[in-house]
């Protein structure tokens, strides 16, 4: 499996981290326990497309969002969590 | 038909041509007491401990391909009880049980196999660690032996005791642990639910879960609609896909994990082994194939197949312990679909559906559950409480913090 990283290019799988399902990205921002439990623990597990994260551990260290197929393994999209100058 | 070596004999004498079909082929029925969706091991022990143990007889199991044709018909067969936490301790320890009597509760050669199980440690603090799990295993009463080096080389002389990186300190030894045939342990409870009158339905595939009004009414298949007053969702890898029918969403994320098998070979390995640094373990079947595996490949997948760093993440891991099976040739690999949750440990419980139960997460150590996964599925579903081995096994428990990690590695569904 190769990630194709939009700013490193097509790269082996072994300089990326998977993380989990893009949930991830969906912080609550109260403290419902079941608002964490949704967030942190139940998953579509989809058999077929999914978006997960990605870390470019090997690389730049960005933070990827990675849509690919469960099923397949091909991989259609990735793009970058946080755009250059989120941060700003 | 009662299997015996007697029966064996008498039809080699008579050219073999009074066997018989081991289970019925029956068409689904319009309505059950109860239905089990998946015919894999746990589905199929469910069906047979209802029967077996609470009379529980007009059900059926819905299988979408063919009999153990999941993960129970090929997986690396080992049989333990080296559990720590108080949950889990006990229901491996009550599941080794029911595998010691097995084969003549079911009057079937599921080929169990207490060849002993070894854990290898590499460190000071992995060997403190062992020796508490150790203490953890004869507190609950099964066997637990911490062996030193020299204890070690003296039943596993082949292993490398020269290398500097990961040297072997000792291990700890489980003599019942083993190993068992896979599909035959599905065989056999196959057998034995069919002969107390469970429906094993096959080439069935669920197609949508019915609830009304809060209530579970029955399913929808490929071969029509059956009802139900209760109905257990017992489908390994495909759990996440089978609650959706139901509107619910898992603590579950399914993970590809690879196995191997090597050329048969003369009788090498005798025991069960793990090597604590490489997540690397292996033995040797009964046809003298090198069975071996690893860890995940860490991303969600229903591929059933793998990629290839994890293979030669596998390959180096067995050559650092065991240089000598360098030569041997690996006939096959696979990936098994694994329902992983995040903190490693299963749950059988009801859902917040009524007559909806569910047995599912057992992440890649469902095999040696198979007998207890059933016995205390069967008695949830058949009495409505959860059995006292497996209460801590809560679909609720990630959001009441009542978490079974038995390695401590956090709430990430792919590191246990």
């Amino acid at each position: 499996m190769r990630i194709t990283c939009p700013l490193c290019g097509p790269r082996d799988r072994r300089e990326f981290y998977y993380y989990g399902a893009q949930d991830y990205l969906a912080r609550p921002a109260s403290d419902d326990p079941a608002a964490w439990d949704d967030y942190l623990h139940l998953r579509d597990n989809p058999a077929g497309e999914t978006r997960d994260l990605w870390y470019h551990d090997m690389g730049c260290a960005s933070w990827l969002l990675v849509t690919r197929n469960t099923v397949t393994h091909a991989i259609t999209d990735v793009a970058l969590v946080a755009k250059p100058g989120d941060a700003a | 038909m009662r299997y015996s070596g007697f029966k064996v004999f008498t039809e080699g004498l008579f050219g073999n041509k009074g066997w018989k079909p081991a289970w019925r082929n029956p068409a689904p029925k319009a309505e059950y007491d109860a239905i089990i969706i998946g015919g894999g091991g746990h589905g199929l022990s469910t069906a047979y401990y209802l029967a077996k143990n609470h009379g529980l007889t007009n059900i059926a199991v819905l299988e979408k391909g063919y009999l153990g044709s999941g993960n129970i018909g090929r997986n690396t067969t080992i049989v333990r009880a080296n559990y720590f936490l108080p949950g889990n301790s006990e229901f491996y320890s009550h599941s080794l049980k029911l595998w010691e009597g097995l084969e003549a509760d079911l009057n079937y050669n599921v080929m169990h196999s207490q060849r002993g199980l070894i854990n290898l440690f590499h460190s000071d603090g992995q060997r403190d660690a062992f020796a508490r799990r150790g203490n953890a295993m004869i507190n609950q009463g099964d066997d637990a032996e911490l062996l030193d080096r020299e204890g070690v080389r003296a039943l596993l002389p082949y292993l490398d005791y020269e290398q500097t990186r990961f040297p072997i300190y000792g291990g700890l030894l489980h003599r019942r642990g083993g190993s068992a045939r896979h599909d035959a342990v599905a065989w056999g409870y196959a057998r034995g639910a069919d002969q107390r009158g469970v429906d094993l339905i096959q080439n069935c595939e669920v197609t949508g879960i019915d609830v009304e009004n809060g209530r579970v009414t029955g399913v929808q298949t490929t071969r029509g609609a059956i009802k139900a007053k209760k109905v257990g969702m017992i489908a390994a890898g495909r759990s996440g896909q089978v609650a959706a029918m139901a509107g619910m969403r898992l603590p579950i994320e399914s993970h590809i994990l690879q196995a191997f098998v090597s050329e048969g070979l003369k009788p090498v390995i005798d025991h069960v082994i793990s090597f604590g640094m490489g997540h690397f373990y292996i033995s040797q079947s009964d046809k003298g194939g090198l069975v071996f595996g690893g860890d995940l490949d860490f991303y969600a997948s229903y591929a059933s197949r793998g990629n290839l760093p994890m293979v030669e993440h596998v390959m180096e891991a067995g050559m650092t312990l065991m240089p000598m099976i360098g030569r041997a040739k690996v006939l096959r690999s696979w990936g098994g679909i694994m329902d992983m949750t995040p903190d490693g440990s299963p749950i059988i419980d009801k859902t917040p559906i009524e007559g909806l139960f569910v047995d599912a997460g057992w992440n890649y150590g469902g095999f040696k559950a198979v007998p207890a996964s059933g016995w205390c599925m069967a008695h949830l579903m058949a009495t409505g409480q959860s059995h006292e081995f497996a209460r801590r096994f809560r679909l609720d428990r990630f959001k009441t913090g009542h978490l079974l990690d038995e390695e401590g590695t956090g709430s990430q569904h792919n590191l246990h």
